[in-house]
């Protein structure tokens, strides 16, 4: 009885390769929370389907520095036509790489900070942030973090982009100063985690009264859960930013492609899911604005960031500081 | 030497066998190595880490060995209702994926947790949890009920004829029956937990509080993951197989077997020990490995019905896998245990001492010019958790293989019976026990292994810890607290299964 099957199964196959072979495929790389079912991937697959007459296929890689070191696993052979999903702590060592080309868009970012890359396009940014529970008491800054016996989650540097988004922050705000500020907040650390689940999860357990998140946090138990206890923290120091990028593979087989989709990144379509998928901030504001529930975020009144350049050449000192002072 | 012209020609099986550990953990490293550019040694963190590396590993393998032997004896000395689900629940720790053992733990020892709370309610000052401390306990948690088990079946395989003996001689079963039996077991569990200690990660960090607590296995995933250095990431895991064979080859020297008499494989009514005591034992047992166990269910139990389909679907692939894995490490572990000897008793520690990020890394490098690597997740998923379960099976079984070789070889060779037929009458029938177990052991640490498939998975090839964890990356935590607990209920069912089908007939 197996055998017809097996045989029907064949034939199928076979009829469905020709016609499978006429649709070109787009293949994105990027990280796996872009990619599953609760992410933005699912829709963005959808709507860009539905005008390019191709095949857009999402490969999902752990998270951002997982995604750069695969693309280097790969190497110049990388079936990946885009990689999305890297930050401006990662895009020097990308470019390094030479596996990136130009992208060649000109588009109006709202962005807090001029944009003027020309290998590695935006497609959305957000600000970090201390998350914690609503009536709690709050810190305005940094330092009166350091100095308050508030508990505090935080994810660790060497393998989580939000832990280095934390060690850049400090290094932007205090810069020589940045050791003896880690040395202070030591006593407020509860733990470090390995990634950015672990500590959130471990902040809604109620093991510490705030975790380093984004400031568009609270949007999620606001939009989805219908809760309004979670808030970010404004700090005085301002708020250091993750602009998120995505890049085109340079040895890609499918240019015309690549290149309607990095266009197609920041049209309306692709940006107007970011917001509630995502939970960041898009690259360019949708016409019909942001959703709901993100006019009560908080407006960092500075905004801090690094030029890749600067973030690649300084992450190992700051690792270092960083490591020595929560060593003692 | 007349005993020794009966040998069991398993060299083909057990080759096959012993090089395919060889692919997944030297050849893996291989792969990465030549594909490294070696710039620089290793620095002074990276030393500091394997200090502190070797030092928990060490401290977390002897507290389990030592915790474990009263409530290994007790468990064997007394029989009660409910003490067969007691024994299956006792193993669910160490079945966790890493993540929700974690959560597990601190619900009831973190600074919201039981514990602290009843610290608070009594006046008294809080327990920190968080440093070194935090990760002996993660350690001893996931670790104890594995030596448990591994001492119990020592305790189990003693024959009765053995105890009427010592009941006849007036002896002490502690010296001529106990201390033999632990002489034999004890180093070889030591041994597995300190490897698994050895390449610990996130419950390092997470209870460790901070860079303290950084591991050899954490420097591996930063040299990986955000330096692109494959050449520390080889040297790190290079130092990694050095502690492995270097503990290996001191256990194998410190461990001895136990030169009694055959039995007539019976079991036996215990007449010794104290009965409060090993109450004390099996109650403080229960409550450490139960309570984590019970807030995880607690956790999972609200969100269970409005789990997406997804999960289903991932637990299915799970499952499949665990099947499949489980399997192929039964073969190759009877394969590798009829073999014997020192040779073997290295490959069958080897995967213990190989970190899954370098085995994922070096699978990829293989496979990528070949074919898509993503085609092959629940493949490569399936041989890996097959090869990384290897040393608990083999332990599991391998002793007790080796009492069968030594207590019935000399009948087959009396009776000039064929191997595949000694194979078959004598050696797996009195194998049920340790075969069940083992391969229980293997298809729940494959359901929970978080793995290579992170590195493997693309549209559509997740498992059910996969998918638990992407949960957690959107924000959906209490999805993820049920995913949690339908995966501790899977892996209990698959591993109750095959440790209840290895003891029907137990007494022979």
């Amino acid at each position: 009885m197996q055998k017809p099957i097996i045989l029907t199964v064949a034939a199928a196959l076979a009829m469905a390769t020709p016609a499978m072979a006429q649709t070109p495929v787009l293949t994105v790389l990027t990280y796996d929370s872009f990619t599953s079912e609760w992410g933005p991937g699912p829709a963005v697959e959808a709507a860009f389907e539905e005008t390019c007459g191709c095949d857009l296929q999402f490969v999902g890689a752990g998270d951002g520095a997982a995604l750069l070191a695969r693309l280097q696993l790969e190497g110049p052979r990388t079936d990946a036509d885009i990689v999305l999903g890297l930050d401006t702590n990662l895009t020097a060592a990308a470019r390094k790489t030479g596996l990136f080309a130009p992208h060649g868009i000109t588009a109006d970012l709202d962005l807090p900070v001029a944009w003027d890359d020309t290998d590695f396009l935006p497609f959305d940014w957000g600000y970090f942030a201390f998350v914690g529970n609503a009536g709690a008491a709050a810190p305005t800054s940094l330092r009166a973090l350091a100095d308050s016996d508030i508990k505090i989650v935080i994810q660790d540097p060497r393998s989580s982009t939000p832990g280095l988004g934390l060690l850049m922050w400090v290094q932007a705000a205090y810069g020589e100063g940045a050791g003896a500020l880690w040395a202070d907040l030591a006593d407020n650390i509860v733990t470090v985690t390995p990634g950015w689940s672990e500590a959130y999860g471990l902040f809604l357990e109620g093991e510490a009264d705030a975790v380093l998140s984004y400031t568009t946090s609270p949007a999620y138990h606001l939009i989805a859960e219908d809760d309004d206890s979670k808030v970010a923290w404004a700090f005085d120091e301002g708020h250091y930013m993750q602009v998120e990028v995505a890049g085109k593979v340079a040895g890609t087989d499918q240019p015309v492609l690549a290149d309607q989709f990095m266009a197609f990144m920041v049209s309306d379509a692709f940006q107007s899911i970011i917001p509630t998928t995502n939970w960041m901030y898009p690259a360019v504001t949708p016409s019909d604005g942001l959703p709901d529930g993100f006019d009560t975020l908080i407006i960092p009144a500075k905004s801090l960031l690094f030029s890749p350049q600067e973030a690649l050449a300084i992450r190992s000192s700051a690792l270092d500081t960083w490591r020595s002072a929560l060593s003692q | 030497m007349a005993l020794s012209t009966f040998t069991i020609k398993t060299r083909w099986p057990s080759g096959i066998a012993a090089g395919l550990v060889l692919v997944v953990t030297f050849g893996t490293l291989g792969a990465v190595i030549l594909r490294a550019d070696f710039s620089a040694g290793l620095g002074a963190a990276d030393w500091a880490a394997v200090r502190f590396t070797v030092t928990q590993a060490l401290v977390s393998a002897a507290l389990s060995c030592i915790l474990a032997i009263p409530v290994a004896r007790a468990l064997s000395r007394r029989a009660f209702r409910g003490r067969s689900v007691l024994i299956t629940l006792l193993g669910a720790p160490f079945l966790l994926p890493v993540v929700v053992a974690v959560f597990g733990i601190l619900a009831v020892f973190g600074r919201g947790g039981i514990v602290n709370s009843a610290l608070d309610w009594a006046g008294l000052p809080q327990v920190s949890i968080y440093g070194f401390q935090g990760v002996i306990l993660g350690h001893v948690f996931f670790n104890l009920p594995l030596v448990t088990r591994l001492i119990l079946q020592g305790w189990l395989a003693i024959p009765s004829e053995r105890f009427r003996l010592a009941a006849s001689l007036d002896g002490s079963v502690s010296q001529l029956l106990e201390r033999p039996m632990l002489r034999q077991v004890l180093p070889g569990a030591f041994l597995v937990v300190f490897l698994i200690s050895l390449t610990s990660f996130a419950v390092a960090l997470t209870l460790g509080g901070g860079p303290r607590a950084t591991t050899v296995e954490l420097a591996i995933y930063q040299a990986l993951r955000f330096d692109f250095d494959l050449g520390r990431a080889a040297m790190l895991a290079l130092v990694q197989f050095g502690l492995c064979v270097g503990a290996g080859t001191f256990v194998w020297r410190f461990g001895a077997p136990n030169a009694f008499g055959i039995g007539l494989d019976r079991r036996i009514e215990r007449w010794d020990g104290h009965a409060w005591l090993d109450g004390i034992c099996i109650g403080l047992a229960a409550l450490f490995l139960i309570l984590p166990l019970g807030m995880v269910v607690l956790r999972g139990v609200p969100g269970l019905l409005d789990l997406p389909a997804d999960i289903w679907w991932a637990a299915g692939r799970s499952l499949l896998v665990a099947t499949a894995s489980a399997t192929l490490c039964m073969a190759l572990a009877l394969a590798l245990a009829l073999r014997g000897g020192p040779m073997v008793a290295i490959i069958g520690v080897l995967p213990l001492a190989a970190s899954s990020l370098v085995i994922g890394t070096g699978l990829f490098l293989i496979i990528y010019p070949v074919m898509n690597p993503t085609k092959l997740a629940l493949l490569v998923t399936t041989l890996t958790n097959a090869t990384l379960a290897l040393p608990f099976v083999l332990r599991a079984i391998g002793p007790s293989v080796d009492a069968v070789k030594a207590d019935f070889g000399r009948l087959g060779a009396t009776l000039g019976l064929s191997p595949a037929v000694w194979i078959r009458h004598i050696m797996l029938p009195r194998l049920r026990r340790p075969i069940g177990f083992g391969a229980g052991l293997a298809a729940a640490l494959s359901m929970g292994d978080l793995g290579v498939i992170t590195l493997f998975a693309g549209d559509g090839g997740e498992t059910l810890p996969l998918a638990m964890y992407r949960l957690m990356g959107a924000y959906k935590m209490e999805a993820a607290a049920s995913a949690a607990l339908v995966l501790l209920g899977l892996s209990l069912a698959l591993f109750w299964i095959c440790d209840q089908g290895g003891r029907t007939n137990v007494d022979l």
